[in-house]
């Protein structure tokens, strides 16, 4: 919402400087986007009358004009549409100054010099509508400057308002909250209605069908006579970002915006039967709106059409293009009505198209306004488009809307904002909104008024007493947390902690968008079934929720590569999706982790290089598992989707499969590299059994190491051997490690050799060799009956 | 011997000839024995100073001396001389920038951090962090919140929908305020609990937009809260947050499930509300939303409004480091550059 100061002034004596009443905005609820000061920039722009339109000899779009500015006549080039002989323009000469700096020179275009051009409102920094030159009302003198002709000096205030505040969406609203806000009287003159005159023999027909979509419905008939607005019309709407079209146009939108009414004028001549008709559309039937599209309805849509039956207009959104008001009109049916704001809503949104119509009754203007709109509108048409209006309106308002009566007391509202307020003070807040207020209080029976359809409940008038204090004279304190204790749960700083464990690690965390398209999938043989669907996304590569991280990871993987960035640790962790299960609406949602190792680990002058492995991903699991104090989290050789066959592992915690690991196949991505990764159910993680953490005592006695090297058949694991080791070796064991794998032809083939470091320590003495020789032996024959492996010298 | 005997027998160039050979440190100990030790020649003349006449003892005196001071000072030097040739030997010299064996500290993401940093601010203050589900049901992501079917405000979010359930009611959260409605559903009061996570906006795509980012809200309700609390509150955070001098404000504004309804700003930490590039020449940097928890949210968790009020607050994750470290635009946070995630 744009909104002249000068405008506003209308109705209340504000003076205050330009920031003041900005501020005073912003702390009412109505946020300053910025305040214009339209002419500021303006420098020599002067007032032109267009002599001759001629074509450009060598452009299509260009055309030449032959101008009078005053002091002289001159030609310049042209591109915009709209420029027709006799019309006043402004005119930019070389040297003269526009917003954002400009100054102008001559410039050639297509061989023609142009010394200076015509301005659009844009370029005058007048809005937003740069598609055709600024017309300027007819009272305009060539020469004189802009500045003056516009009276740009004004201030504009560019207000976002919220939804609840439709009011607010139109001068005399903002005016009513400045007005309370200094304490300045405020009045909204009642319109003088040159009418009355005797009927004018028109006899028009109004039928509404469908009254629960139109609770009120009001027309006025007027002779007019057609052209341009008065300078200070086309002013004004300019300065509020709509651009001048006709008198009669220009003046039901000058209505819009003071008043919050939209209006319509139909034509009446083109109306068939000379009537209006308020109807649903049937399923399928069509119209084409002033925009030049033709629109199919349904049944839900609300029409407005002439007593033949033929639409004419989209109720409360946009005129239809045959009885749109043109130059040879001469008597128009002005509407003035009050529509449903949901079904305004509903079709605007399934069409796509909106209007500040349709913005404002979608929020609901005041139903008991409409008349005083219609008024307005009459009395400005009977001065500038010369109309005669006939006497009486047709005003069908069946059922009147009822105030709502709400009780507001003061306790509450020094509960609910922690202020105490006297009674008094209450009172005074609401009463300048146009709320009634009874009685002395402290409990107030008020009405509330008809252009505030936000005010329903004790709740939204406590809202306006804040608002009337100020947000910001509300002393601050802190709540009591009633002995609360703030803190993450234990599940919280465990999922803490695997993020810290894999930063550690030297992996970067990744945060992807969890929509993706079912290729990343399928590409790395995961199944598509079961999948979570979005149903309306925009973008073809966000159709599902991720069943699992890897493929997002994998994704910023091939980002990072196309970028040159080959070496890589990342890991992400967040929610997936699975279909819903035990009968639940929503999905499986879990939380998982996952990690990806791609290229080269150490490409250093001081070490060889080496390509990521999987050894890369066991210090993560490692790294995890201790991390957590889990008692179990092996990887477990095995065949897993999404990895490369015979090249992954499950990931078996406490006997349950919770994720894989394992090289990334070749062709599945769009990178060279090797590319090694894990993924796993946090939740799982997260929920599994802790290792017995009771202290155990540190042995004073030294430790016997022994290494024994195996030869053993490739499919043994060497964690099944240590295992062996273990057991044989039992509480004297403190750690075994593998130190070697050897293979070679005087093995054999699918022979490998494993050399093992086994530690041994005795908790009350030292081992003697003759211990250490007995638990050697024991080892060995443990593993070569376990595993059938042999001794290798 | 007389003295002068004595005097001339320290002969220097001997002693430095024989220092000059040695080859290694043991040499060099055991030649500083021999030379200046307790048994040698030159600590024997010392000792027979006493003895000299009167005239002499200085001459002596100070032939000794400068006899001592040279061959400890030589043998000093040829022992630091042997041991740098012998460490040259063991190698080449090293260069300490040459690199790293590789082994680097990895990063968390940005959006981590930050909300890392807001949850402790408000776990300082007392409060719990409170998790839910992404995909949420209608009543949850709206109604309950005070978003009736076909409420204007629901426009003013792009919901995806998903193909669960009947159309239009199972829906990808659109901020983090259904996990309030599930923290009141599931808690009685008192609760003071923060809701950080990811939300979705089915917004036009565009290079610069993401379809998701995230939030952090913040739920009060007890006996007796009130907007002065909100306010007081708010200050806390900005305090803690950005730093002493930084002040919050609140301006109405409005939201289905508050009321009265607040946008929370702060003065721009760069200029000092003094208006500056960041914060539009305004001085004020808007952040996010807060009111007081409305009664019909109240009602439809079975909390009774005329007992218990509260209040909520809520604003963007990314927003924070935007404001804080000029990161542009919100979708870089979402292409996971290694460039950008290392920044930080």
């Amino acid at each position: 919402m744009r909104a002249p100061l000068s405008w506003i002034r209308d109705f209340t004596p504000v003076d205050a400087d330009a920031p003041v009443i900005a501020e005073a905005l912003d702390h009412l609820g109505f946020e300053v986007e910025s305040v214009e000061e339209p002419g500021r920039d303006l420098g020599g722009v002067i007032v032109a009358r267009i002599l001759d339109v001629r074509p450009h000899p060598d452009a299509d779009r260009a055309r030449l004009a032959d101008i009078d500015y005053g002091l002289g006549q001159i030609t310049v080039v042209c591109g915009a549409p709209n420029i027709v002989a006799g019309m006043l323009v402004a005119y930019a000469p070389t040297g003269a100054t526009l917003p954002g700096g400009i100054t102008l020179e001559a410039k050639e275009i297509r061989g023609i010099v142009s010394e200076g051009m015509l301005c659009s409102p844009t370029e005058l920094g007048l809005g937003e509508d740069g598609s055709g030159i600024l017309a300027l009302g007819d009272d305009a003198e060539p020469g004189l400057d802009i500045r003056e002709a516009l009276d740009l000096d004004d201030i504009v205030f560019d207000l976002s308002i919220t939804p609840n505040r439709p009011d607010a969406m139109s001068i005399v609203g903002l005016a009513r909250e400045l007005a309370a806000h200094f304490s300045l009287p405020f009045e909204v003159p009642i319109p003088l209605v040159s009418a009355s005159v005797p009927p004018t023999g028109e006899q028009v027909t109004v039928f509404v069908d469908a009254p629960e979509r139109c609770p009120r419905y009001l027309a006025r008939v007027a002779s007019v006579t057609m052209g341009e607005s008065p300078a200070w019309i086309a002013r004004r709407l300019t300065l509020a970002g709509m651009r001048p079209i006709s008198n009669v146009v220009d003046i039901t939108n000058y209505v819009l915006l003071e008043r919050n009414q939209p209006l319509h004028a139909f034509d009446l001549d083109r109306l068939g039967g000379r009537g209006i008709r308020v109807r649903l559309a049937d399923a399928g039937e069509k119209i084409g709106t002033i925009d030049r599209v033709e629109r199919t309805l349904t049944a839900s849509d609300l029409l407005i059409c002439d007593a033949d039956d033929r639409p004419q207009a989209l109720a409360g959104i946009m005129g239809g293009g045959g009885s749109e008001v043109s130059a040879t009109t001469t008597s128009v049916l002005i509407e003035a009505a009050y529509f449903d704001p949901m079904g305004i809503a509903r079709t605007s949104k399934r069409l796509g198209l909106r209007s500040e119509s349709s913005h404002r009754f979608e929020r609901g203007i005041d139903p008991e306004a409409v008349p005083a709109g219609a008024d307005r509108c009459c009395e400005l048409l009977g001065r500038h488009a010369g109309a005669v209006v006939s006497s009486e309106p047709i005003d069908l308002y069946p059922n009147p809307v009822e105030r709502a009566h709400i009780t507001i007391r003061t306790d509450r509202v020094n509960r609910l904002l922690g202020l105490a307020l006297a009674p008094a003070e209450v009172r005074d807040a609401l009463a300048p909104l146009g709320i009634e207020v009874d009685g002395p209080g402290p409990d107030f029976a008020t009405v509330a008024p008809t252009w505030r359809p936000d005010l329903q409940r004790e709740i939204d008038l406590v809202e306006e007493v804040a608002r009337r204090v100020g947000l910001e004279r509300i002393p601050p304190t802190l709540p009591n947390v009633a002995g609360q204790t703030g803190g993450l749960t234990l599940r919280q700083r465990d999922r803490r902690l695997v993020a810290d464990l894999l930063v550690g690690l030297g992996c970067s965390e990744v945060v992807s968008v969890p929509l993706i398209a079912p290729t990343q999938l399928s590409r790395l043989g995961l199944p598509l079934d079961g999948l979570v669907e979005a149903v309306n996304s925009l973008r073809a590569d966000e159709a599902v929720l991720r069943p699992c991280v890897l493929p997002g990871l994998l994704a910023a993987v091939e980002r990072n590569a196309a970028q040159g960035m080959t070496d890589l640790a990342l890991f992400e962790m967040g929610h997936i999706f699975g279909a819903p299960v035990d009968g639940s609406l929503l999905p499986d949602e879990r939380d998982a982790v996952a990690v990806v190792f791609a290229g080269t680990v150490a490409r250093r002058p001081v070490e060889p290089d080496r390509p990521v492995d999987i050894y890369d991903l066991a210090d993560g699991v490692r790294a995890i598992a201790e991390g957590l104090g889990l008692a179990s989290l092996e990887m477990v050789s095995a065949d897993v989707e999404g990895f490369a066959p015979g090249r992954a592992a499950s990931l078996v915690l406490d006997g349950e499969v919770i994720g894989g690991a394992g090289e990334i196949a070749g062709d599945a991505l769009d990178t060279d590299v090797p590319v090694v990764a894990l993924e796993l159910d946090l939740d799982a993680l997260l929920a599994g059994s802790r290792r017995d953490r009771t202290f155990r005592p540190l042995s004073r006695f030294p430790a016997s190491n022994i290494d024994l090297a195996f030869v053993l058949d490739e499919g043994i694991a060497a964690a099944a051997v240590i295992a062996t080791l273990r057991d044989a070796g039992g509480e004297l064991v403190e750690d075994i490690t593998v130190f070697d794998e050897f293979r070679s032809d005087a093995l054999g083939a699918g022979r490998r050799s494993l050399a093992f470091a086994i530690r041994f320590r005795s908790p009350e003495r030292t081992l003697t060799d003759d211990e250490v020789g007995t638990l050697r032996q024991a080892a060995i024959d443990a593993v070569v009956v376990a595993h059938k492996a042999e001794l290798r010298g | 011997m007389d003295d002068a005997d004595l005097a001339a027998s320290l002969d220097l160039d001997v002693a430095l000839r024989a220092i000059g050979a040695t080859a290694d440190v043991d040499d060099v100990d055991g030649l500083r024995r021999e030379l200046i030790g307790k048994k040698s020649r030159v600590a024997a003349v010392k000792v027979g100073i006493k003895n000299l006449p009167n005239d002499a003892k200085p001459v002596v005196g100070a032939a000794v001396k400068e006899f001592t001071t040279a061959v400890s000072d030589a043998l000093d030097s040829r022992r630091s001389e042997i041991e740098r040739e012998a460490l040259a030997k063991r190698g080449p010299a090293v260069d300490f920038t040459l690199g790293t064996h590789g082994r680097r500290r990895g990063h968390l993401h940005l959006i981590t951090q930050t909300q890392r940093e807001l949850e402790d601010v408000f776990v300082a203050l007392g409060y719990q962090v409170a998790e839910g589900p992404e995909v949420e049901d209608d009543w949850h992501n709206f109604e309950a919140l005070n978003f009736p079917p076909g409420h204007p405000a629901r426009a003013m979010q792009d919901t995806f929908y998903v193909q669960l359930g009947e159309p239009e009611q199972v829906v990808l959260r659109t901020h983090t305020s259904p996990v309030q409605i599930r923290v009141m559903e599931t808690q009685p009061p008192p609760i003071f609990s923060i809701m950080p996570g990811r939300v979705y906006r089915n917004e036009a795509p565009s290079p610069r937009n993401s379809s998701v980012f995230h939030q952090i809200e913040g739920l009060a309700i007890d006996r007796g809260i009130t907007f002065g609390d909100l306010a007081g509150t708010m200050q806390a955070f900005t305090t803690a947050y950005f730093g002493e001098g930084v002040r919050s404000r609140l301006l109405p504004s409005y939201f289905p499930f508050t009321e009265p309804s607040a946008e929370y700003g702060v003065s721009c930490p760069f200029c000092d509300g003094g208006g500056c590039r960041v914060c539009s020449h305004t001085g004020w940097i808007e952040l996010g939303g807060a009111g007081m928890v409305d009664p019909n949210v109240l009602v439809n968790v079975g909390i009774d409004p005329e007992e218990f009020s509260g209040f909520a607050f809520g604003f963007g994750i990314e927003r924070m480091p935007m404001i804080k470290y000029g990161v542009q635009p919100i979708k870089t946070f979402f292409d996971d550059d290694i460039r950008f995630l290392e920044q930080y």
